[in-house]
């Protein structure tokens, strides 16, 4: 039973669906991407997971329990954590206190988790005092997930966290990721860079039309002839 | 000799005036700022917030006035603030839970919160003229002068003073508490660091588990106990006259804009602007000049840039001359 399991998802703004019968799930420890096409409904899908839309079918599963009708900030506490693509980051705060306000449903030590992160992030503890919107892109990406794992989620989701950021950043951001998921935590992402991101993924899902195209482990997927040629440029 | 003069009549006349009606703007901006950093609408009806918590300030003064209770030479109205407070804390509360909650739940428009917070400016100001009339009241009792016009001129032999009233040292006392206080609140608590968060990004907020009902509950605590503070000691350095709190908005909002919209520090700052341009432009620097100039000589006219009258106005000048050189305040704020 995988820790996410979200399935026959079908929901869109106002009449039209924008994502129709796709199914998600990704197993704890292990990373999940979902690449495809400019409007496939990537970003749709993973806030259709967090809950903030409004399914009209289909239902999502955390941890063996239905969660279709929690709210989203209930799904945090349940242990999801959510990045989403832009305005992540509380600009006007300093670094220390954008990753408290992430713990602040934790009542626990919170100066033991800020450790775990600035030992994760190490940039971000030299900047601790600065506010997050003096930052460069590829920081603020840094505090954003560390702001979202101050929850200390089980399932962390990622809404584009390459976005604007250079190939080196874009490098390190996945070897950031790759160690949180060996912390046991689940990842699911939506990468604009597909080919390098499914060289990390454990699984991928090709998203085309708000279904799923291809499914499969990332290797698998970037050996497909056919997934190469329309997906990946090549 | 003539220096000192020229000073000492500029500190009585511009200087002490400016601050304390700074101090007492800066705490009336403050409340609007924070209003608008939560709610994110610009609230006319705090002027009459204002009112509400001097009257019921007042009207406790003149109860315990009648009890003969007292702690001259300190004015009573200190005694009373307390329950003026508290009273305005749950008006804030009951203006919030009856009227701005259900735009809330619509997901209003901030012009539709606006307009709202206008006709809750005119029913309030009409409540208060129902519950203590359209008159003037002045409160204020205890000890006058801290330094009286006449021991200043004793003590130093200038023929100008410098009275320094209580209730301008109340204001500045009272002000620095507050604001210290407040300040220490937002930065350095959890709640506070909260409302932050939320005023920055609401969605972000959300995400991070922070309940926004109880944000807003903050807000409208904080801007209570700001607009009585305010209205007291604004009327107890002046007068308390109901008409007042209306026109008082426009130096406040002058202030907010000014210093930024959201920012706290900002409307401080913006407070202090305000005022010493309000006073500083309609004084008559005749006498002033006559000090500094040579022996028997005074200026023609009275030397003022604008007739008293035009008080107000002069926020609006300075708000346009800051808006024409930083758009977004002094400390940038919020774009509207």
């Amino acid at each position: 039973m995988s820790l996410l399991m979200a399935t026959g998802m079908t929901c869109g703004y106002g009449g039209a669906y924008i994502i129709n019968d796709c199914a998600l799930w990704v197993n704890k420890g292990e990373i999940a991407v979902i690449v495809g096409p400019n409007g496939a409904g990537k970003s749709t899908a993973m806030k259709a997971v967090f809950g903030m839309l409004n399914l009209c079918k289909g239902n999502v599963v955390f941890n063996g329990e239905d969660i279709t009708h929690l709210a989203p900030q209930d799904r945090v506490r349940v242990g999801m954590g959510f990045v989403p693509q832009n305005r992540n980051v509380f600009v006007s705060l300093s670094v220390e206190e954008n990753l408290e306000m992430g713990a602040f449903i934790n009542d626990s030590d919170v100066s033991k988790m800020k450790e775990q992160i600035f030992e994760l992030f190490p940039i971000l503890a030299e900047k601790r005092n600065q506010p997050a919107g003096n930052l460069s892109g590829g920081q603020r990406q840094q505090v954003a997930v560390g702001r979202a794992m101050m929850t200390q989620p089980r399932l962390l989701m990622l809404d584009e966290p390459t976005a604007g950021v250079s190939p080196i950043v874009m490098d390190e951001l996945f070897e950031r990721i790759v160690d949180i998921a060996l912390t046991g935590v689940a990842v699911i992402m939506v990468e604009q860079n597909a080919s390098q991101a499914l060289e990390i993924a454990d699984q991928g899902f090709v998203l085309v039309q708000g279904s799923n195209r291809f499914v499969d482990t990332g290797k698998v997927l970037l050996a497909n002839e056919e997934v190469r040629r329309s997906f990946l440029g090549g | 000799m003539e220096i000192a003069n020229a000073f000492a009549l500029l500190t009585n006349f511009v200087i002490l005036p400016a601050i304390t009606y700074g101090a007492q703007l800066s705490l009336g901006a403050l409340g609007v700022t924070i209003v608008f950093g939560i709610l994110r609408f610009a609230n006319f009806s705090h002027g009459e917030l204002m009112s509400f918590g001097a009257m019921v300030t007042i009207l406790t003064t003149h109860l315990l006035q009648t009890k003969g209770v007292s702690i001259s030479p300190m004015p009573t109205a200190l005694l009373a603030l307390p329950a003026g407070i508290l009273a305005t804390i749950v008006i804030a509360l009951l203006e919030d839970q009856i009227i701005f909650r259900f735009y809330r739940k619509n997901r209003s428009t901030p012009i539709t919160f606006t307009i709202v917070s206008v006709g809750l400016m005119f029913f309030m100001a009409g409540l208060i003229r129902i519950i203590i009339g359209p008159n003037e009241h002045n409160f204020a009792d205890g000890a006058r002068f801290l330094i009286s016009f006449r021991d200043f001129k004793a003590i130093t032999g200038l023929d100008q003073g410098i009275a320094i009233r209580q209730t301008q040292l109340i204001t500045l006392l009272v002000t620095l508490i507050v604001v210290i206080s407040l300040f220490w609140f937002i930065y350095k608590t959890r709640w506070g660091k909260a409302m932050r968060a939320y005023s920055d990004n609401e969605d972000l907020a959300l995400l991070s588990g922070i309940n926004p009902e109880r944000v807003v509950l903050i807000a409208w605590i904080i801007a209570g106990t700001l607009a009585c503070i305010a209205g007291t000691l604004y009327s107890l350095d002046k007068i308390y006259k109901p008409f007042i709190f209306m026109q008082i908005m426009l130096p406040v909002f002058a202030a907010t804009i000014i210093g930024g919209i959201g920012q706290p520090l900002g409307a401080v700052f913006g407070g202090f602007v305000v005022a010493f341009s309000e006073v500083t432009v309609t004084y008559s620097f005749k006498k002033f000049l006559a000090y500094l100039g040579p022996t028997n000589w005074e200026p023609e006219g009275l030397v003022q840039l604008l007739s008293t009258d035009y008080k107000y106005a002069v926020s609006f000048l300075v708000l346009i001359l800051v808006l024409l050189v930083r758009p977004t305040g002094l400390i940038p704020g919020k774009t509207i």
